[in-house]
């Protein structure tokens, strides 16, 4: 060993159908992680694994419901124990509506109310800093982050909104109504705060060159925490 | 046995599919006030007793056919 200290191993999962992984797998690197594609059928996450990304995409399809059959692949189990485990989990878009199908995360993803597909830079406003990927923002920090889906209101019953809204994990809420979500939610998060589903891009918006850069906190929270790992896994 | 599973968009849900139907029907001049949109499942099951079909119809439905969140399920089971 040279001494130089190894950078945290991120794995980006590969769905048929995923077409945000290889930008994903790009921020990350850019932002000092080493990011691992990983195939769906895969049982094992890669030795090392520190952090997950479940990136954006149209997954099988979209078949029956978004995320819906995605959320039974095998790589999803070693997701599931690697977020038991404490490890930071950020869904993307479509990774957001598979976290919201396999239960990690609460609610699930409508088609948007104005029905139509919504393709443009939104403010998001941090609403919550008690997470991995959000420590390092201000409470009520603005951040620009493009969205790019057909089905992102996010929808879960009154109790489960007020039981969200009161503990911390709303997250990340659209500074205007951008597609009919229930208290304008951009991002939620489980109860620990290891596991952050948002429909906005972050890994779309790292680069100054092609545009906002709302996205570099919410990534740099996840290498973060994907290193703070590190020396547990030795 | 042959199972049809309807799942509906539950009462009160937004349904945007649905207006989207309405609007073009009223378009075609159809005096429609309502329109919901939701999807048709057919199964055929290996199973012939007719309670044991619906538990488990009921259980495709609670794992994956429906998300209980947004959506009802009604189950027909016809013997085949």
């Amino acid at each position: 060993m040279n001494g130089t200290p190894k950078p945290p191993l991120v794995a980006v999962v590969v769905f048929p159908g995923s077409n945000d992984d290889g930008d994903a797998a790009h921020a990350l690197q850019g932002l000092g992680a080493e990011a691992r594609l990983v195939w769906h059928a895969d049982t094992e996450l890669p030795p090392g694994t520190g952090g997950v990304v479940l990136p954006g995409g149209f997954s099988y399809g979209d078949y029956l419901r978004c995320g819906a059959i995605a959320r039974l692949t095998p790589v999803m189990d070693a997701v599931r124990a690697l977020a038991d485990d404490g490890a930071p989990v950020l869904g993307i878009c479509n990774g957001f509506q598979i976290l919201c199908e396999s239960g990690l995360l609460p609610g699930v993803l409508r088609p948007n109310r104005q029905l139509q597909f919504v393709c443009e830079d939104t403010v998001v406003r941090v609403e919550s800093t008690s997470t991995r990927f959000t420590a390092a923002c201000g409470l009520g920090d603005e951040l620009v982050i493009p969205v790019k889906h057909g089905e992102g209101s996010w929808y879960a019953d009154d109790e489960t909104v007020h039981e969200l809204e009161t503990s911390n994990r709303v997250v990340l809420r659209y500074a205007t109504d951008v597609n009919g979500s229930v208290g304008a939610i951009a991002g939620v998060a489980n109860g620990p705060g290891n596991v952050l589903g948002l429909m906005p891009h972050p890994e779309h918006a790292v680069d100054p060159l092609l545009g906002p850069t709302g996205g570099v906190p919410i990534l740099r929270g996840l290498v973060d925490a994907a290193r703070d790992r590190m020396p547990m896994l030795v | 046995m042959k199972a049809v599973v309807l799942v509906r968009p539950k009462e009160g849900i937004l349904d945007p599919q649905g207006q989207a139907v309405e609007e073009s029907l009223r378009k075609l001049g159809f005096p429609v006030s309502a329109a919901r949109v939701g999807r048709v499942v057919d199964l055929q099951l290996d199973v012939s007793d007719p309670s044991e079909a619906k538990a488990q119809v009921e259980r495709m439905c609670g794992e994956l056919l429906a998300n209980p969140l947004i959506e009802s399920v009604e189950i027909e089971l016809e013997p085949t």
